[in-house]
């Protein structure tokens, strides 16, 4: 059964943008994963993709959509309906990062700014378990929800034309990590030596939606001995099920 | 084998783009134009997935050191074999050593090369198409080698060519449907969009075509949501932004209209400058 009212809308000729009430929050997240879920098992339509992010999951059709409403009608009646859900494994991953000022360009101006010490910030980004919303922005980047109120940063006015890859950054009420090299705007606190994105890897990017992430702070030697790691693509991520 | 002599400003492999990885952040990429780039493929006969090369203004060179077939469909760039002009939308036989050269842009904003069987770069995630950060190479770079298979028999077929619209260089309009934010817009902002005449900035490439021209914008800011290749984004400055093939998956900007297909492969065909006008269908 259908847990929250949903808005349907037709988005260009061959798309249908379905909505909830727009708010990031974990329910909510679930719950847009376990309708797309269904949505790809019980389509009666050809899918090419369907896209989730916080509140809301995008579906594009193959053929045009003629006659929108039937299609809606057909969502709407699944969405209602009692599915047995694949059961499909999440994890929990502990992902590794340097905070060190190398890396943390942004940790004193976060800290002047939101009144913290630096390692007041480091305990306060590592001991959260996120939880991972979505993935967009740029291949493998993550979308994480759960940051503590107290690092809540607005964006830079300014942003960044270079962001290096592996930067763990805090902006508004969010924190990720930039897979690859890209312009930004951001807060950026610390740098993680793992790959987020690969496409030479089976699963190109590790983590999926509903996943969840843990920092853990280390230090510089231990970075330099992962990144090496990950270079000889020996690197073995720690994970929990969950 | 095709060898690039000269790449270009900004010369490219492109299929139908790499479809199916949104979930992990991966952009569709694939042919601006879509229609140029079906077309030049049909007219060979290949198949409508086969990958193409793309350029977008700039002189090109390239050298081929097999013999097949090509055909060259879309922007009119005075393509050359030899020194000798040779016509668009026809089917044309290259022999080994020609070379096919690229100069004085007549109209339009990319072309497309089709080669016999298609530009066998390598797939990534199941499409040729270049985007940074997912293939190695984002454009062309020169003495770059293009395997292509061999077509050592080829003959030409008589009058496979085609008679092209000009419309599709020269139609500044551009059919759109309202985007997901669109009734948010006040009637004074509808009214606007379509009966402003806007014009395309410099900032134009695969991912987007900034507008230039401004109008009133009061709309919140919304949480990210999906965008795709054709949605017209509101931005805070009142600017539009039309989001183009290598745009990202997701965005945060209300995504007012959506181009219809063929509006993309218009706009495809337009550079700085030009103007283009919005036609709404409801």
């Amino acid at each position: 059964m259908g847990v929250f009212r949903l808005t349907y809308k037709s988005y260009g000729k061959s798309a249908i943008l379905i909505e909830w009430p727009s708010r990031i929050d974990k329910k909510i997240c679930e719950d847009v994963i376990s309708f797309k879920n269904k949505i790809l098992k019980n389509s009666a339509k050809q899918i090419i993709q369907v896209i989730n992010t916080y509140s809301s999951l995008t579906i594009i059709y193959h053929s045009t959509i003629n006659i929108i409403y039937d299609d809606i009608l057909d969502l709407k009646s699944l969405y209602e309906q009692e599915v047995d859900e694949e059961i499909t494994k999440k994890y929990r991953w502990e992902i590794p990062v340097c905070y060190d000022a190398q890396f943390g360009i942004d940790l004193e101006e976060l800290g002047d700014e939101n009144e913290l010490t630096k390692s007041e910030i480091i305990e306060l980004h590592s001991s959260t378990i996120y939880t991972v919303y979505f993935i967009g922005f740029l291949p493998g980047f993550l979308y994480l929800g759960g940051l503590d109120q107290k690092l809540h940063i607005p964006r830079k006015s300014n942003p960044r034309l270079r962001v290096e890859k592996g930067s763990v950054a805090i902006g508004g009420a969010q924190t990720g990590i930039y897979p690859s090299i890209s312009a930004g705007g951001w807060y950026v606190i610390g740098n993680s030596p793992i790959s987020f994105f690969n496409v030479k890897a089976k699963e190109p990017c590790f983590a999926k939606a509903s996943d969840e992430i843990q920092f853990k702070s280390i230090g510089l030697s231990a970075y330099n001995n992962v990144q090496s790691e990950v270079e000889k693509g020996k690197y073995k991520l720690k994970k929990s099920e969950i | 084998m095709i060898r690039v002599i000269a790449p270009g400003f900004f010369t490219s492999i492109q299929d139908l783009g790499r479809l199916g990885y949104a979930d992990i952040g991966v952009p569709n990429a694939g042919v601006m134009d879509l229609y140029s780039a079906q077309l030049a493929n049909q007219i060979i006969g290949n198949s409508p997935s086969d990958a193409l090369i793309e350029i977008a203004l700039g002189k090109v060179i390239l050298v081929f050191e097999k013999q097949t077939i090509i055909c060259i469909s879309g922007a009119n760039f005075s393509a050359k074999i030899n020194e000798k002009p040779i016509d668009l939308n026809r089917s044309v036989l290259v022999s080994k050593k020609d070379v096919l050269s690229f100069e004085k842009p007549i109209y339009g904003a990319r072309t497309y090369v089709a080669v016999k069987g298609g530009i066998q770069t390598e797939k990534v995630l199941g499409s040729r198409s270049f985007y940074r950060g997912v293939t190695q190479q984002a454009i062309l770079k020169k003495d770059d080698i293009l395997p292509i298979e061999d077509w050592g028999n080829s003959k030409v077929q008589k009058n496979a060519s085609v008679k092209i619209e000009m419309e599709h260089f020269t139609d500044r309009n551009l059919l759109v449907y309202p985007g997901p934010e669109y009734e948010l817009l006040s009637f004074k902002q509808k009214t606007q969009l379509r009966t402003v005449l806007f014009s395309i900035s410099s900032d134009n490439n695969r991912m987007g075509y900034r507008l230039e021209g401004v109008i009133e914008n009061d709309l919140p800011s919304m949480l990210t949501s999906a965008v795709l290749p054709g949605t017209v984004q509101l931005t805070p400055s009142g600017r539009f932004i039309i989001l183009m093939r290598d745009c990202q998956v997701t965005g945060g900007y209300p995504r007012v209209l959506q181009l219809s297909e063929m509006a993309i492969n218009k706009l495809a065909q337009k550079a700085t400058g030009d103007k283009i006008q919005f036609k709404l269908e409801v």
